[in-house]
C-alpha cells in the first residue's frame, strides 16, 4: 500500500506528460515518413531535403525570427526601462497606467488583433512588417515589465543606496547595481517574449498584410489547406533546437554550481 | 523607521517610452473600437461615424446568444477539465524528488517553445478517421469501423485543454510549491485524515494558484479561435471565430467591436474577481 | 569650543501621518564615537538616512565640516555608510565591493588594489577577496561593509545596527573590535543601535531619540547616572520611579521630599510643595538597620527574585507601593521575607526627571 502511494502520483505525472508529447511524438514520425499519407510506408529524409529548398517556408521563417527579435528587443527596452521609472514614480493614476500596460496579456488575443486592424486601417499604415513589429512589441512588453517589475520588487533598495553612499551617481547606480541584478529577470521575460512571439497566431493574423507572412500565419494556412510533412520537418528541427538550448543551459547551470 | 520610501518623483522620465507606446498602441487601438462599436455599419467597409446601439442590439439575437452561450461552455469546460488534470499534476510534481521535479518543469515548458499549431496538428493526426488512434484501435479489434473524432466538439475541448493546461499547471505548482507543508503536520496531528488535511488545509493554501490558473485558461479559451478552427470544422463556432466572420466575412465592423467589447468586459470581470478573491495582489500575481 | 565635525541642525521629518523627527539638533565633535539609541520607531534611521543625504529633511539643515550639505546628493557627501542588513553587491566579489567607492574617485588600479588590502588586513578578511558575498558568514559580511565604508576614508562614518543581525557571542566580540577600530583610525563614528548595553560599552556620548525628538545627549555616565527625562531612565537601566512632594531644601541644596508615608532626601532645587518624580537606580537602594543618610522611611521584605548574579528583591513600602531593588546574588544571606527594614539611598544618586506643580496633573 505505501508503495502504491508513492508510485502512483508519479505514474500519473508520467502518463499526463506522455499524453502531451504524444502529439509532438506524432509530428516527429511523421517528419520521416515516406508518404504524405496518414499511414507509415517507410523512412525518409525527403522532407528535410526539401525544407531546404522551400522559399516560402524559409522566408517565413526568417520573417518569425525577424520580428521576434525586434519586437521582443524593442520590449526589453522598454519594459525594463518602464519597470523601472514606474517603480520610481508616485502618481495617482499610476496603478491605472500600469493595469493598461499589462492589459495586452489580459485579454482575449483576438481583441487586440481586430483592435489594430480597425487601428492600422484608419491611420492607413500599409500591413506588413511595420505594422506586425508594433503590435507584437506591445503584447511583448507586459512579460518583461511584470518580470523586472517583480524583481524590482524583490531587491534590497540599501544595496542601491549603498552605491549612491559610496560616490556613485544615479546613472552610475543604475549600470553598476540595478543592471546586473535585474538582468536575469530582463533575460527570462525576454525569452518568454520571444517565444510568445515567434508562436503568435491570432494578433499576427490581424496585423499582417498579404506580403508578409510569419511561420506561424503559414502554418495555418497550410494546415487549413492540406498540409505538406515539410512542416513536419521544420517542426522537429525546432524542437531540437529547442531542447539542446535547454540541455545546454541545465548544463551551463550545473557547472556554475559545481563552481562556487 | 523601517519605513523606506524611496524618494520618488511623481512620474520618472524612464517611465514615459513605455507609457507613451501603451496609450499610444494599447490604449487608443482599444478606444477606437470601443467607439466604433456604437456606430452604424457602413455599407463596403468600415463605420459611419452615427451613434446608435445596433450592434449591441445584434449580438443580443438568438443566433449570436447560443455561440456565446456555445463559446462560455467551451471555456468553462476547458477550465474544469485543465483544473482536475492540471491539480494533481502539479501537487504530485511538487512532492518529486528536486532533481525530477525541475526535469519535470522543463519538459512541462519546452512544448511552449516549439509552434503550437504543429502540436495541434499532431492531435489532427491523431484523431482522424485514417489517424493513428483509429488504425490502432481498429487493428486491436476494439472497434469495427473507424471512429469520428476530429472534428466533433470533443476534439475541439482536446485541443483547447491540451494548449493551457500547461498555464494551469504553472500557477498551481507555484503556491504549492509556496506551501506551509507543516500546517498539513500540524493538521494530521491534531486528527485530521490525509483526505481531510488535504481539503481543509492544503486546498485553500492553494486557492490562489488555483484562481490564477483558471484565470489564465478561462480567459485565453474565449479567444482562440483557431483550435475551433482546426479541430472543429465548421460545426463549432465560438466567439473567437464569430468575430474573425463578423470582420473578414461580414465585413461588419461595428458588430466585431461590439463582440470585441463584450469579451473584454467579461476577461476584465473575471480578472477583477480573481483580484478580490486573492487579496489585492496586483494582476503580476497571475504570471 | 570643541571641533564640531558633523552639526545636526533643527531637523524635521514627515512621513505621510507619522512625525519621524521633530525638531533634532546635535553636534557631532571630530573624532568621537557617537550613538543614538532608542527603540524602533524613534527616528534614529530616518536620522542616519538625512545625514548620509538618502533622505531629505522637512526642516533644517545638516552641516559637514562647516558646509551646508542639506541638498546635496549623497554621492557628494563625505560620509559612508554601514547598512543594517550589510548591503553588499551580491554580483561582486568582495574585493570588488570594497573597491568600488575607490574606482569611483579613479584611484589607480595599483593604490587602490594595495588599499583594499589593507583594509582586509585590518577587518582581519586577508585572502577573503575573491570570495562572492554570498559564501560569507554573517559576521564576515558585516566586516566586509565595514571595510568597503572606511576605505574611503569619510570624513564620518555612519553605522546603522551594524551588529544587529550577529548572535550575541559575536556581537560582543565586533563590539570590541569597532571600538578599537575607531580609536585607531581616528574617524568619527554616529552608531545607531536600539541595545543600551551596546551603547553604554562603545561610545564617547550617546544621544537618546523617543518620538522623533532627542531626550537626552551625554557621556554613558551622564546617561546612566543623570536621566533628565523619564524616559531616558526607563529606558536605559532599571530604575524605580519615585514620585515625591517637596517639604523643605536647606541651603547646602539637599531637599526633603514626603513620600509613602514617610520622607526622603535629595539633591537638587526645587520649591516647597513641588511635585518631583525621581529616578533611583535599583542597585543604589539599601536597605537595613542603617540611617545615615537620614531617610525616615520603612518597609517589608516582599520577595526575592533570584537571577544568577542577580537578587533582585521587591519592598513593600506602607502606602501599597513597591520598590525594586538589585544587589549581588551569590551566597550573600538573604534578609528573610516579611521583615521590616528601614530603606534609603545615597540622596546624590537620585536624579529629578519630572516636576510638577501641586496642582498640575500628571
Amino acid at each position: 500500500m505505501k508503495k502504491l502511494g508513492k508510485w502512483l502520483p508519479r505514474l500519473y505525472v508520467a502518463v499526463l506528460l506522455a499524453i502531451m508529447y504524444l502529439p509532438i511524438l506524432v509530428v516527429v514520425i511523421y517528419s520521416f515518413n515516406d508518404t504524405k499519407l496518414f499511414q507509415w510506408e517507410g523512412f525518409t529524409l525527403d522532407w528535410y531535403r526539401k525544407l531546404m529548398t522551400n522559399r516560402v517556408i524559409g522566408q517565413a521563417f526568417w520573417n518569425s525570427v525577424k520580428l521576434a527579435v525586434l519586437s521582443s528587443g524593442a520590449a526589453a527596452v522598454l519594459g525594463t526601462v518602464g519597470a523601472i521609472g514606474m517603480s520610481q514614480s508616485h502618481f495617482k493614476t499610476k496603478g491605472l497606467l500600469e493595469n493598461v500596460s499589462i492589459i495586452p496579456i489580459m485579454i482575449p488575443e483576438i481583441i487586440l488583433g481586430m483592435a489594430y486592424l480597425a487601428f492600422f486601417t484608419y491611420l492607413q499604415i500599409p500591413f506588413g512588417m511595420v505594422t506586425l513589429v508594433i503590435a507584437h512589441t506591445a503584447f511583448c512588453i507586459p512579460y518583461i515589465y511584470l518580470n523586472v517589475k517583480a524583481r524590482l520588487a524583490g531587491l534590497d533598495p540599501s544595496i542601491g543606496e549603498a552605491a549612491l553612499d559610496l560616490g556613485a551617481s544615479r546613472t552610475r547606480m543604475f549600470w553598476d547595481i540595478t543592471l546586473p541584478m535585474i538582468f536575469p529577470a530582463v533575460a527570462s521575460g525576454t525569452l518568454l517574449a520571444f517565444a510568445m512571439s515567434m508562436d503568435d497566431v491570432v494578433i499576427s493574423f490581424f496585423a499582417t498584410g498579404p506580403q508578409v507572412t510569419t511561420l506561424p500565419l503559414h502554418i495555418y494556412s497550410m494546415l487549413k489547406m492540406g498540409v505538406t510533412p515539410e512542416i513536419n520537418a521544420l517542426c522537429t528541427i525546432m524542437l531540437g533546437v529547442v531542447f539542446l538550448g535547454a540541455a545546454l543551459l541545465r548544463l551551463l547551470r550545473a557547472s556554475r554550481k559545481a563552481q562556487q | 523607521m523601517k519605513k523606506r520610501k524611496s524618494s520618488g518623483k511623481a512620474l520618472s522620465l524612464g517611465a514615459l517610452p513605455m507609457l507613451l507606446w501603451t496609450l499610444v498602441f494599447v490604449a487608443i487601438p482599444l478606444l477606437y473600437i470601443l467607439w466604433m462599436s456604437f456606430m452604424k455599419r457602413s455599407a463596403t467597409w468600415g463605420v459611419v461615424a452615427q451613434f446608435t446601439l445596433d450592434s449591441y442590439q445584434k449580438i443580443l439575437s438568438p443566433t449570436y446568444l447560443k455561440v456565446f452561450a456555445q463559446s462560455m461552455w467551451v471555456a468553462l469546460l476547458t477550465t474544469l477539465f485543465t483544473l482536475l488534470l492540471g491539480y494533481p499534476f502539479a501537487y504530485f510534481t511538487a512532492k518529486l524528488p528536486r532533481r525530477a521535479r525541475s526535469a519535470v518543469l522543463m519538459l512541462l515548458v519546452v512544448p511552449f517553445w516549439t509552434n503550437s499549431l504543429v502540436r495541434i496538428y499532431g492531435w489532427m493526426i491523431l484523431l482522424r478517421s485514417q489517424g493513428v488512434l483509429n488504425n490502432l484501435f481498429l487493428s486491436l479489434g476494439l472497434i469495427d469501423q473507424p471512429l469520428k473524432m476530429l472534428y466533433t466538439f470533443g476534439s475541439v475541448l482536446i485541443g483547447m485543454i491540451y494548449a493551457l493546461i500547461p498555464f494551469m499547471i504553472l500557477s498551481i505548482y507555484s503556491s504549492v510549491e509556496k506551501m506551509d507543508w507543516s500546517l498539513v503536520e500540524a493538521a494530521r496531528d491534531l486528527g485530521a485524515s490525509a483526505w481531510r488535511a488535504f481539503f481543509t488545509v492544503t486546498l485553500p493554501q492553494t486557492a490562489p494558484g488555483i484562481m490564477a490558473g483558471c484565470v489564465l485558461v478561462f480567459v485565453p479559451s474565449v479567444g482562440l479561435f483557431f483550435i475551433s478552427d482546426l479541430m472543429g470544422g465548421a460545426k463549432t463556432v465560438l466567439l473567437g471565430n464569430l468575430i474573425r466572420n463578423e470582420l473578414l466575412t461580414a465585413r461588419d465592423w461595428p458588430t466585431g467591436a461590439a463582440l470585441s467589447m463584450v469579451m473584454m468586459i467579461l476577461s476584465m470581470g473575471m480578472i477583477a474577481l480573481y483580484k478580490r478573491l486573492a487579496g489585492d495582489k496586483s494582476l503580476e500575481g497571475l504570471l | 569650543m570643541e571641533d564640531t565635525i558633523l552639526s545636526i541642525e533643527g531637523i524635521h521629518k514627515q512621513f505621510d501621518t507619522v512625525k519621524a523627527l521633530d525638531g533634532v539638533s546635535i553636534d557631532v565633535r571630530r573624532g568621537e564615537f557617537l550613538t543614538l539609541l532608542g527603540p524602533s520607531g524613534c527616528g534614529k534611521t530616518t536620522l542616519l538616512r538625512i545625514i548620509a543625504g538618502l533622505e531629505h529633511p522637512d526642516e533644517g539643515r545638516i552641516l559637514l565640516n562647516g558646509q551646508d550639505v542639506t541638498d546635496w546628493e549623497p554621492n557628494r557627501r563625505e560620509v559612508n555608510t554601514v547598512f543594517q542588513n550589510y548591503a553588499l553587491f551580491p554580483h561582486m566579489n568582495v574585493e570588488r565591493n570594497i573597491s568600488y567607492g575607490l574606482r569611483l574617485r579613479k584611484v589607480p588600479k595599483e593604490e587602490a588594489h594595495r588599499r583594499v588590502e589593507e583594509m582586509l588586513e585590518l577587518v582581519q578578511l586577508a585572502g577573503f577577496g575573491q570570495r562572492m558575498p554570498s559564501q560569507l558568514s554573517g559576521g564576515q559580511r558585516q566586516r566586509v561593509a565595514i571595510a568597503r565604508a572606511l576605505v574611503c576614508q569619510p570624513a564620518v562614518l555612519l553605522l546603522d545596527e551594524p551588529l544587529g543581525a550577529l548572535d550575541l557571542q559575536l556581537r560582543r566580540q565586533m563590539q570590541t573590535e569597532l571600538k578599537s577600530l575607531q580609536k585607531r583610525l581616528g574617524i568619527t563614528f554616529v552608531y545607531i543601535t536600539h541595545d543600551q548595553e551596546e551603547a553604554l560599552n562603545m561610545s564617547d556620548r550617546i544621544g537618546i531619540l523617543h518620538n522623533g525628538r532627542l531626550e537626552q545627549l551625554g557621556t554613558p555616565d551622564d546617561i546612566y547616572e543623570r536621566p533628565i527625562t523619564r524616559f531616558a531612565a526607563q529606558f536605559i537601566g532599571q530604575s524605580n520611579m519615585v514620585e515625591a512632594q517637596v517639604l523643605d531644601q536647606d541651603p547646602d541644596g539637599l531637599l526633603t521630599l514626603r513620600y509613602a508615608g514617610g520622607t526622603i532626601k535629595a539633591k537638587g532645587q526645587a520649591q516647597p510643595g513641588e511635585l518631583l518624580t525621581l529616578s533611583v537606580r535599583t542597585e543604589r537602594v539599601k536597605y537595613g538597620k542603617d540611617t545615615r543618610y537620614g531617610f525616615d522611611l520603612s518597609g517589608t521584605v516582599k520577595a526575592h527574585t533570584y537571577t544568577g548574579g542577580m537578587l533582585r528583591t521587591t519592598l513593600l513600602l506602607p502606602d501599597g507601593q513597591e520598590l525594586t531593588v538589585s544587589g549581588m546574588g551569590g551566597s550573600d544571606e538573604r534578609v528573610a521575607v516579611g521583615t521590616q527594614v528601614h530603606i534609603q539611598w545615597d540622596p546624590a544618586c537620585s536624579a529629578i526627571v519630572e516636576r510638577r506643580e501641586p496642582g498640575e496633573k500628571a
